[in-house]
């Protein structure tokens, strides 16, 4: 049985933003919303959900880049809420983060070596040179990059090589957790492949734990063990992920996947849809009870209530709709 | 069988770039039509060339660069055209639609007066009736209070709306084609679906024909007629849409299709396409894929192979395309995972 190794409880986090006048009040803008969670060791969990769902945001709080409002964040037992700065920092190299924009994401004025050896210095300051430039190496050699490289600066590279580069830093420190936040969304359709089939064989290698934060439902599909949809900053299906692409119970969770597009025309001309009219709503002012009643299909006065609580539809497999068993009747999402 | 007079017909067109570095051949020697009310979905990677094609088309091209061949648009060659004859066909006859649509609306005007602008300029059409017109385009593409809407300010609307905005406004002088530039790259799934459904809707209503430039095969196969896949500048396959997935005759494009995961599908892996994208200051000798093909032999790198028929209806630029036997061409190769 493996081991629970990260346990999100409750979590929320909140942004306030300054009111239109000097003097009005601050607006809350509820990013996160009362998030629970379990991690299992050596397992990835697909977030899915699309742009303002509080995807990123709840990816960098459980790492408290983003400090959460409210919550615990349990670690291998531990609340990392509650951690002073100095343990934080001493927990972090378990913990390891991959950008969505690769060339962003690293400083243009250091080079590939001192870029990768950054969080190792941090973690293990003990380290001698020889020592650390000899893990540098190694590292670079496991992603894919020679390492007569290590001289070179980031704008030398393409966005794939770039990516490597983030995440040889990601796993310099041998972290048990990273969270991927759009890995691959800034690289091409070739690329993407390759950096996918790293990751996935980085975490055979090593163990490693992954929160996949996408909005690419392919990808995620490809990557993931579970699947957790984030509709409005809150979990509105977590599940397996056959269970969740075949079978969702949640009509936001059947909308994406049929709108997703499928690379087949005889696929795509045939199949049926169901087309969410308008856009989310504004995270500012969410609707009333749940969230995507204004744009669900099988929406009812009583959803207008109270936020529905999640339901269990199946073996391991949560579903935040009233209705969930009429979402679930309708059959196959996508095969 | 005989084909219509194509409306845009571009023949023997390159594009350079004059940089620091050396000559960046960005197109070359693209041969292609797009027939009237066709949609057609050109394909490719960063740095294929697929965007500065149709930038060149419509006159848009950074100033180092420098065109050449032929880009005939209903019989009139746009790059003979002075800068006034093309202003006129721009706008009026073909319309361009870019990834992020704020690109193509000016912040500090009203959806209204943007929208009328480009009738009182185009057809000149008084302001009122411009607008009036305006109005009903923005009912047409699916924007919600309508009424409301055209009376605010593009930072207001949403980027699904935007788009839309957009899209009614390069349908208002009933264009004869619109070229879309990644029009949904930038949208969420559920809008980038309502998007495409809108120009499905508007190709074969109004019979405009449309040119989807995207990275993605999964646009492409629910929306194309035909499909033209570049590769360093230059077309390596050409086939219509249920050919092309079905049996792509490029190794490109083969690898491309393989290298996608699918939401429909249970997989484990997918197969990458090794290697990088191609230099274009110093391309590959010969073709331009070949090291990153599998299949490539010594004749790949030493010449280039034209970009020729393998069956009727279909082209690619290989000396040794995937083709059925029956069609009559060279032996099928060896293919491993079947597409």
């Amino acid at each position: 049985m493996p081991e629970t190794l990260l346990s999100i409880e409750n979590l929320s986090t909140v942004f306030e933003l300054r009111g239109r006048s000097l003097f009005a009040k601050p607006v809350e803008l509820k990013a996160v919303s009362d998030v629970s969670f379990t991690l299992d060791e050596g397992e990835t969990l697909g977030i899915v959900g699309e742009s303002g769902c509080g995807k990123s945001t709840l990816g960098r709080s459980l790492l408290r880049l983003i400090e959460p409002t409210a919550g615990r964040i349990v670690w291998q037992g531990r609340n990392l809420t509650e951690l002073s700065d100095t343990e934080m920092r001493k927990a972090r190299r378990d913990l390891s983060i991959i950008f969505q924009d690769p060339v962003a994401s690293l400083d243009p004025r250091m080079n590939v070596g001192k870029i990768i050896e950054e969080p190792l210095k941090v973690a293990e300051p003990s380290l001698g040179r020889g020592e650390r430039r000899r893990r540098v190496e190694k590292v670079m050699e496991e992603v894919g990059l020679a390492p007569q490289m290590i001289n070179r600066y980031p704008h030398e590279f393409s966005g794939g090589q770039a990516q490597r580069i983030g995440i040889a830093r990601a796993i310099v420190t041998e972290p048990k957790l990273i969270v991927c936040d759009e890995p691959v969304s800034a690289l091409d359709v070739s690329i993407q492949a390759q950096i996918v089939n790293l990751l996935k064989s980085l975490k055979q290698r090593m163990g490693l734990t992954l929160i996949f934060i996408s909005h690419d439902l392919s990808v995620v599909r490809l990557v993931s063990d579970r699947i957790l949809v984030l509709y409005l900053g809150r979990i509105v299906e977590i599940g397996p992920r056959r269970e969740v692409f075949q079978n969702p119970g949640h009509p936001y969770t059947r909308a994406l996947l049929s709108a997703a597009p499928i690379p087949d025309p005889k696929i795509a001309r045939s199949r049926a849809r169901t087309a969410l009219e308008g856009d989310p709503p504004s995270p500012i002012n969410p609707p009333s009870g749940c969230a995507f009643r204004t744009r669900c299909p099988i929406a009812r006065d009583v959803c207008a209530e109270a936020p529905p609580p999640l339901f269990t539809v199946g073996a391991d497999h949560r579903a935040a709709c009233l209705f969930w068993e009429e979402v679930r009747a309708e059959g196959t999402a996508v095969a | 069988m005989t084909t219509p007079a194509p409306l845009l017909a571009l023949s023997d067109y390159a594009i350079r770039f004059a940089t620091p570095d050396g000559t960046v051949k960005a197109v070359n020697g693209l041969d292609l039509t797009v027939a009237p009310g066709e949609t057609v979905a050109v394909v490719g990677e960063s740095g294929s060339g697929k965007s500065q094609t149709f930038n060149g088309v419509f006159g848009l091209l950074a100033r180092n660069a420098e065109t050449s061949g032929e880009a005939v648009f209903e019989g009139r060659d746009l790059l003979a055209m002075s800068q006034k004859e093309l202003d006129t066909v721009r706008g009026d006859h073909m319309a361009m639609v870019f990834q992020d649509p704020m690109t193509a609306l000016n912040p500090a005007m009203k959806i209204k007066h943007q929208l009328a602008e480009t009738l009182t300029v185009h057809k000149r059409v008084k302001r009122r009736a411009a607008e009036a017109e305006a109005l009903k385009m923005l009912k047409k593409v699916g924007i919600p209070e309508a009424e409301r809407r055209i009376d605010q300010y593009p930072h207001e609307l949403s980027g699904g709306m935007r788009q839309r905005v957009v899209i009614a406004m390069a349908l208002l002088c009933r264009p004869k084609l619109i070229v879309a530039d990644e029009p949904t790259t930038a949208l969420d799934v559920t809008i980038q679906a309502q998007i495409l459904d809108l120009f499905r809707d508007l190709t074969s209503e109004a019979g405009t024909a449309l040119v989807l430039i995207t990275h993605d095969l999964g646009v492409v196969a629910g929306i194309a007629d035909k499909v033209v896949v570049m590769y360093a500048g230059r077309i390596v396959e050409e086939a219509g849409v249920d050919q092309l997935f079905a049996r792509p005759a490029m190794p490109y494009t083969a690898a491309l299709i393989r290298s996608i995961p699918r939401v429909d599908r249970e997989a484990e892996a997918v197969e990458p396409i090794g290697g990088r994208p191609p230099d274009l200051i110093h391309p590959p000798t010969g073709c331009a894929f070949h090291p990153r093909c599998r299949f490539a032999e010594d004749r790949c790198r030493r010449e280039r192979p034209p970009l020729e028929a393998v069956e009727p209806g279909r082209r690619a630029a290989c000396w040794f395309p995937f083709v059925d036997d029956a069609a009559g061409g060279p032996a099928p190769r060896t293919e491993t995972a079947g597409a």
